[in-house]
Parts: C-alpha cells; sequence; structure tokens
C-alpha cells in the first residue's frame, strides 16, 4: 500500500465517521425535537400524541391534587395570558412548583384536548421566569418589556384568559 | 480596605499579563534572551497578584463583609463557613476570578515545571497564555469586577442558591475550572508550536503530561458534578444532558482524543498537524463551555448571569482567541509536512480509529446543544433537544469505540495482525460473552450489551497488562507506570459502563402514604413511620423516616429531607440514599396532603460505580502523570534516547 493509499485511506474512514455522526444526527432530530409551544397556539401547532413542551404560568387556584392507585397525580391550568390549557401529571411536582408562577411542562395533547406531562419543570427561584413563558407573554401582549419589569405573577390569571377548555 | 487591596491585585495582574504576553513572544522572535527570561518572572508575578485577589475576595466573604456587592448578593451571615468560603466562586464574578487564578496558575506552573524546555518554547507558550490571560483579566476588571462597593452596606446578604449549598457543588467548580483552564497549556503548546513552525516527538513529550493533567482533572469535575445532580436535585438520574453538562462533556471528549493522537506523535511522530488542531479545539471548547453558561444564552440551572453586555464580551474574546489560533494554523500548518507511515491495523490505527470516533461523539452533542440557540436566531423557533436525540447519536458511537479500545492497546506499532490481538484478547472476549449471555437472560439487550462492553473493557485492561508482565513478577513491576495509568484509565472506563448499565435497569415508583404505610418496590418494603420538623443552621426541614424491608429483615432507615431556606424563599429536596455498593436504595419526600406523604421511591442498580469508575479513570491519568518519563525536568534517565528533534534546554 502506497503513502497516496493510506491517507485517502485515512481521508476515508475520517469520512466515513463524520459522515455517520451526521446521519446520525439528521435522523435523531427528525424524531427528537421539542418544540416549545405557549397555550394560545396550541390549537394551531400541536399534533395529538407528539412530545412537545408547553410553557406558561400556573393559574391561581387550579390546581387540583389526587391520587390514582397510590400515585400521587395533579391537574392544572396553565396560561399565557391567552388562553389555557389543562395539564395532567402523575408523580411528585419539583419543589418550585407554584401557583402563579412560571413552569415548562413536558408532554403530548390527549385527544380529548388536556395535556398529558411527563416532565415538569421549574427549577429556579421563585422570581425565575422561564424564558419561553416571557417570550410567550409578550406575544400575547400582557407584558410589555419596555415598562419594565413583568407584573407579579400571581396577577395573572386575573387578565381573564379564554378558555381553550 | 482587603477589597481595594483585591482591586488593585487584579488590576495590576492585567498590567503583568500584558507584558507577559509582550516581551516573551517579542524575544522569541528577536531571539532577545533577557526578554524571553522576563516570562517566567512574570508569570509567577501574575500568579502572585491573581491569588492575592482571590484570597481578598474569599476573606471578604468569610468575613460577611456586605459593603461589597458581590457578598451582599451571595452570602449570608448565618450561612456555614465552609459554604461562605466556597461561595467565592458560587457567582459569576467570583468563578470567573477563579478561572483566572487557574490560568495564572497554569502560567505559573509552566514557568516552574518547564525548565527543561527549549527558552524559545518556554517563552513563547508563557507568552501565549499571558495573552488568553489579559483578555480573561480585562474581561473580570469591565464587566464583572467582584470588588464593587455597595453603599449603605445592607444589614445582611441574600445567600447562595441553596442547591449550591453543598459539599459536592462546593468543589465541583474548582476541579472543572482545573481541567478547562488546564488545557490552555495544550492550546498555548500548540500555538507556540505553529509560530515555531515545528512539532515533533519532543513536542508530543511535552504536551502530554499537561493534557494529561488537564483531563484528570476535568474528569474528576465532571464526575462530581454529576454526583451532585444525582443527590442534589432528587431526580434519581446522573446525567441530563444539559446544556451546562454538554459543554463539560465536549473539552473531554476532544481532550481525550488528544490525550491519544499525542501518544502518536510522541512515539511515532505521526499526525502532528491533527494533534495541533486537537489541542486547539480542545481549549476553544472549554472557552465555548465558559462562554454558553456564563453569558446566561443557555436556559440551564447553572445560568446565573444574564447580561447581554457580558455575553458579547466573552463572545468576542472567545472568537479572538479560537479565530486567531485557527488563522495562525491555517497559514503555518501547510508548511509542516506529513510524517510517519502506518498500516491501517496498527497501534496508531487504532489511535486514529478513537479519534475519529471521539471527535464525531464531540461533533453531534455540539449539534444537539447548540441548534437549539441558531434554530432560535434564526428561524424564531423555541425548541429543545433533549436526552433522546443524544442517546440516539452518542450511544451508537460509543460501541464502536468501547468494541476497539480493548484491541488498540494489543496492538504492535507500525503495523500488526488482528490474528495476534485476537489470540491474546480471547479470554477478555469470552468473559465479555459470558457476560452478556447471562445478563441477556436477565435483562433485555441494552443492558446486557451494557455489560459485556464493561466486561470487555475490563478483561481488556488486564489482558493487556498481563500480556505484558507474560507471568514474570519482575516483568510486572517493570511495566512502566504511563502504561499501567492507560490499562487502569481503560478498566475505569469500564466499571463506569457497568454503571451505566445499571442504571439502565433502575425502577423508581411513587406513592401516597400514610404513616404507617408501606409500598414495595424492588423486592424491599418500605413502611413510612413519621414525618417530623427540624432546623438547620440556615433552614427549617421536615424529615421522613422510611424503614426499608426484605423480607422481614431491616435494611436500612432512610429520612429524606425537604429544606426551607427562608433568606432565598426557596424549597430543597435532600435524598436519601443508601448504598450496598451494588445498588442504591433512594427516597425522595415531596409534598404532604391530609397527613399523608408523597414519596418518590427508586431501587438504582450499580449507581455508584458510574462515579467510582470516573474516579479510577482520573486515577489512572494521575498514575500515567507520575511516569518519570512523561515529567518535563526531571533529568532524562537516557540522554541517547531522546528523539532526534528535541533540543538540549
Amino acid at each position: 500500500m502506497t503513502r497516496k493509499h493510506r491517507r485517502l485511506l485515512l481521508l476515508g474512514l475520517g469520512a466515513l465517521g463524520l459522515g455517520t455522526a451526521a446521519a446520525l444526527t439528521l435522523t435523531a432530530m427528525s424524531d427528537n425535537l421539542v418544540f416549545f409551544i405557549p397555550p394560545s397556539e396550541v390549537a394551531e401547532k400541536a399534533v395529538v400524541g407528539r412530545n412537545f413542551r408547553l410553557g406558561g404560568l400556573v393559574e391561581q387556584g387550579s390546581v387540583v391534587r389526587g391520587a390514582e392507585a397510590g400515585t400521587p397525580t395533579a391537574r392544572f391550568r396553565v396560561t399565557d395570558g391567552a388562553a389555557t390549557i389543562t395539564v395532567t401529571y402523575s408523580g411528585i411536582l419539583p419543589d418550585l412548583f407554584r401557583e402563579g408562577q412560571g413552569v415548562v411542562t413536558l408532554g403530548a395533547l390527549q385527544p380529548d384536548g388536556t395535556f398529558r406531562a411527563s416532565e415538569v419543570l421549574a427549577r429556579h427561584d421563585e422570581t425565575y421566569m422561564p424564558p419561553e413563558v416571557a417570550a410567550a407573554l409578550k406575544r400575547t401582549g400582557h407584558w410589555d418589556p419596555a415598562k419594565g419589569a413583568p407584573p407579579p405573577a400571581t396577577s395573572w390569571n386575573t387578565l381573564d384568559p379564554k378558555r381553550v377548555n | 480596605m482587603i477589597p481595594e487591596l483585591g482591586h488593585f491585585a487584579l488590576a495590576l495582574a492585567f498590567a503583568i499579563a500584558v507584558a507577559q504576553a509582550a516581551l516573551p513572544l517579542w524575544g522569541a522572535q528577536t531571539r532577545d534572551a533577557r526578554l524571553m527570561a522576563a516570562g517566567p518572572a512574570l508569570a509567577a508575578g501574575q500568579f502572585l497578584a491573581v491569588l492575592t485577589a482571590f484570597f481578598a475576595l474569599m476573606w471578604s466573604y468569610a468575613v460577611s463583609d456586605f459593603s461589597v456587592v458581590n457578598v451582599a448578593e451571595n452570602s449570608h451571615s448565618l450561612k456555614p463557613l465552609l459554604y461562605k468560603l466556597t461561595g467565592t466562586w458560587g457567582n459569576h464574578e467570583g468563578s470567573l476570578l477563579l478561572w483566572c487564578t487557574m490560568l495564572a496558575g497554569c502560567g505559573a506552573a509552566v514557568a516552574g515545571f518547564g525548565r527543561g524546555l527549549p527558552t524559545a518554547l518556554r517563552a513563547r507558550v508563557i507568552g501565549v497564555l499571558g495573552l488568553v490571560a489579559a483578555g480573561f483579566l480585562l474581561f473580570a476588571l469591565t464587566t464583572s469586577n467582584p470588588f464593587d462597593r455597595l453603599w449603605p452596606p445592607p444589614d445582611d446578604g441574600r445567600d447562595l442558591n441553596p442547591l449550591l449549598q453543598d459539599p459536592g457543588l462546593a468543589f465541583h467548580p474548582p476541579l472543572l475550572y482545573a481541567g478547562y483552564v488546564g488545557f490552555s497549556v495544550a492550546f498555548a503548546f500548540a500555538v507556540a508550536a505553529l509560530i515555531e513552525g515545528r512539532v515533533d516527538a519532543a513536542w508530543g513529550r511535552w504536551v502530554r503530561p499537561w493534557t494529561l493533567a488537564a483531563w484528570s482533572l476535568l474528569t474528576g469535575g465532571i464526575a462530581l458534578g454529576s454526583w451532585w445532580a444525582y443527590y442534589e436535585l432528587g431526580w434519581g438520574g446522573y446525567w441530563f444532558w444539559d446544556p451546562v453538562e454538554n459543554a463539560s462533556l465536549l473539552p473531554w471528549l476532544t481532550g481525550t482524543a488528544l490525550l491519544h493522537s499525542a501518544i502518536v506523535v510522541e512515539k511515532r511522530d505521526a499526525l502532528r498537524i491533527w494533534t495541533v488542531l486537537l489541542a486547539i479545539a480542545t481549549f476553544s471548547f472549554s472557552l465555548l463551555g465558559t462562554f454558553l453558561v456564563r453569558s446566561g444564552v443557555l436556559n440551564s440551572v447553572h445560568a446565573f448571569a444574564n447580561d447581554p453586555a457580558r455575553g458579547l464580551f466573552i463572545l468576542v474574546l472567545l472568537a479572538l482567541t479560537i479565530g486567531g489560533a485557527l488563522a495562525l494554523f491555517a497559514w503555518r500548518a501547510p508548511g509542516m509536512a506529513p510524517t510517519g507511515l502506518f498500516a491501517p491495523i496498527s497501534r496508531e490505527g487504532a489511535l486514529v480509529l478513537n479519534n475519529i470516533l471521539l471527535c464525531s461523539m464531540a461533533a453531534v452533542v455540539a449539534t444537539g446543544t447548540m441548534y437549539p440557540l441558531f434554530a432560535d436566531f434564526l428561524f424564531g423557533h423555541k425548541l429543545s433537544v433533549g436526552a433522546p436525540f443524544f442517546n440516539a447519536t452518542v450511544l451508537p458511537l460509543a460501541a464502536p469505540l468501547l468494541a476497539a479500545m480493548a484491541v488498540g492497546p494489543v496492538l504492535a506499532w507500525k503495523r500488526a495482525r488482528l490474528e495476534e490481538a485476537a489470540r491474546r484478547l480471547w479470554p477478555a472476549a469470552l468473559v465479555a460473552a459470558a457476560v452478556g449471555l447471562a445478563a441477556g437472560f436477565g435483562w433485555s439487550a441494552v443492558p446486557a450489551l451494557g455489560f459485556a462492553g464493561a466486561a470487555w473493557l475490563i478483561g481488556g485492561a488486564v489482558v493487556d497488562i498481563a500480556g505484558r508482565a507474560r507471568w514474570s513478577m519482575a516483568r510486572l513491576a517493570g511495566i512502566p507506570r504511563a502504561a499501567w495509568g492507560g490499562a487502569v484509565a481503560h478498566a475505569g472506563l469500564g466499571v463506569t459502563v457497568a454503571g451505566i448499565a445499571g442504571m439502565t435497569l433502575a425502577v423508581d415508583r411513587s406513592v401516597l402514604l400514610h404513616p404507617g404505610e408501606s409500598a414495595g418496590l424492588g423486592g424491599y418494603d418500605w413502611r413510612l413511620i413519621a414525618v417530623a420538623d427540624g432546623r438547620g443552621p440556615n433552614f427549617s426541614l421536615r424529615q421522613a423516616r422510611i424503614e426499608v424491608t426484605r423480607s422481614g429483615d431491616h435494611v436500612v432507615t432512610l429520612t429524606p429531607q425537604r429544606r426551607f431556606y427562608p433568606v432565598q424563599r426557596m424549597t430543597t429536596t435532600e435524598a436519601a440514599i443508601h448504598t450496598t455498593g451494588l445498588a442504591d436504595i433512594y427516597a425522595v419526600l415531596g409534598e404532604e396532603r391530609d397527613g399523608a406523604a408523597v414519596l418518590r421511591l427508586h431501587l438504582n442498580p450499580l449507581a455508584p460505580w458510574i462515579w467510582i469508575g470516573a474516579l479510577i479513570m482520573a486515577l489512572g491519568g494521575a498514575l500515567s502523570l507520575s511516569d518519570r518519563r512523561l515529567r518535563v525536568g526531571a533529568p532524562a534517565r537516557r540522554r541517547a534516547a531522546l528523539p532526534a528533534g528535541a533540543r538540549p534546554a
């Protein structure tokens, strides 16, 4: 094998490695990209059964805790000020989960229009608002960043959002 | 007074760093011995100055000087002293100062340990380190001064995020940073070599110990962070593919590749240009990690800084450092003729395969980590890339890497025969197959493959050492420590792989229990005895007592807690973990309702092996580092064996 052949072989191996990596990336991306959808865009964008991240504020007074077959469950509504979606979740809610606060949940829309969450993320301090949620609030016109900090989270559900379900 | 002293020391350090960058580099270019000789002294001076600043800040934390903004925002008088001290780096400004301290320490280390290096090379390495340090010190001084004062001082501070008040996390940043920053030395060596236009076997020998040290520290730092996430976040998982975790994994992957390709440079004088590029890439990923964490562009548990000005400054710093190094590479690398011939089946070939696979893994992890950023900037899509993506892309690349890892060390340099490798490796293959089959009957394919891979790696390491010793104690004792280190590190990865495979069999269950009731999980009976209140130094707590029994025999009493930190108005979960060595019995206390407590129970098989394996890997690195042949400055025992390209210092 000549020097040139060897170099070609090395180059080929490198290209094969990168090619495999690229192919793996593309296939995995088509299946595993998770979009963030705020409640007001769920009707338009969400596909029943496909995972996405739903985020907004937990509506004041909407949390109902229960238990199914010994497993704790929770049911609450998530709002972005323009629409709300009912979320069901079984498991332990995170420490920082509170009514009136920003939350991001991962799960899928059910045929009955509720959202079944497999993960609930609320892992920052209580003044923290997830950036996606902040952006959604800005879009629905409930917060103009030019006018300063967002209004207190507890007042969000008094904005009378139109209910989706 | 002390904070002003610190501020002054920081500014002084910047001035020294500028001199450290300018004088030795200029001296090396004009062959001015006096200018070159200034380098080591300036590097030591810079380290002293930054260290003074660092201890000034630590002092302000220790005495709770709330007239310093940084202390007022991140500390509290009631916090235990350990967390007051470690709180020094629990915030943006302090951690940046820690970063600068480490970087200056690297410069001082090169000055101190690098006496055996050629004068010009050492001057250039120290100069490049000074250049990087000057950039970061300027960043600290202009956008993130930790010594800003506050008047009037508040009565008390705002406290450190309670999640960070933990021994594991107290020492995770220093280790991780030491790893990140340690790669700056390899980077400086690469840039210096490009300036000189010469890379040879001696260069490989000089770069390797620095890379090894950085790699071992980074391995330890990542493991400590993962362990912290496991017990402190209370989700029962050990790796979340969080962007910041990925940011630390990227330099680890390319750093591992660098570690191996530097061996080829040292032993065979081949892959030189590639190794230089890897050294640049590894430190670039370290910088990228810093940028991602410090700029707050990524949404993560770690993102405590959210200031666009800082993000922009780091981005410019990043672009200058990486862009400058790559431009230099593009200019100088074509002048370095490729050398070293080897057959595809050879030790070099195996190391090339290692590099290709590790870099491919780094590429997919980087893509998955950065894609949400680009999708947001370019298309305005808010999306995230989660664990399924990384599992689907990284595992298929990791599998052939593990398969090849045991083969590589038993192949001969230059030209090897696979039959010979097979003849030596059959015991390892047999053990792996037996373990895989046994596991396959008990569980599904994925853990079975994982256990087989783990057995293959550990068996391969044993075969490697046994093959060198060939049943002779004298030969066993004569095996160089570098070879031991490699075998130990490979076996360590095997232990970690076994732990990861074990964790795919983890089970968990959320239950709602009244005191006296019990639930079953994983063959254990978990009975809630009581939930009671308690107090800690700066928090109040609720604590559950859970008695775990197995067929009537007492195993352990677990006491998971929920802590409430009044200053930050934050609740944290303290998981209770009992390890048997083969499994972790793990319980988390959730909320309470109507006298019943929500509990999450986990049984995590082989969980501790993940971190034990990482520790073994880091120890393997340290063992290899202690090899006399690798220590620059140690008198070479066989002068004649010195590679032809090396010049006596």
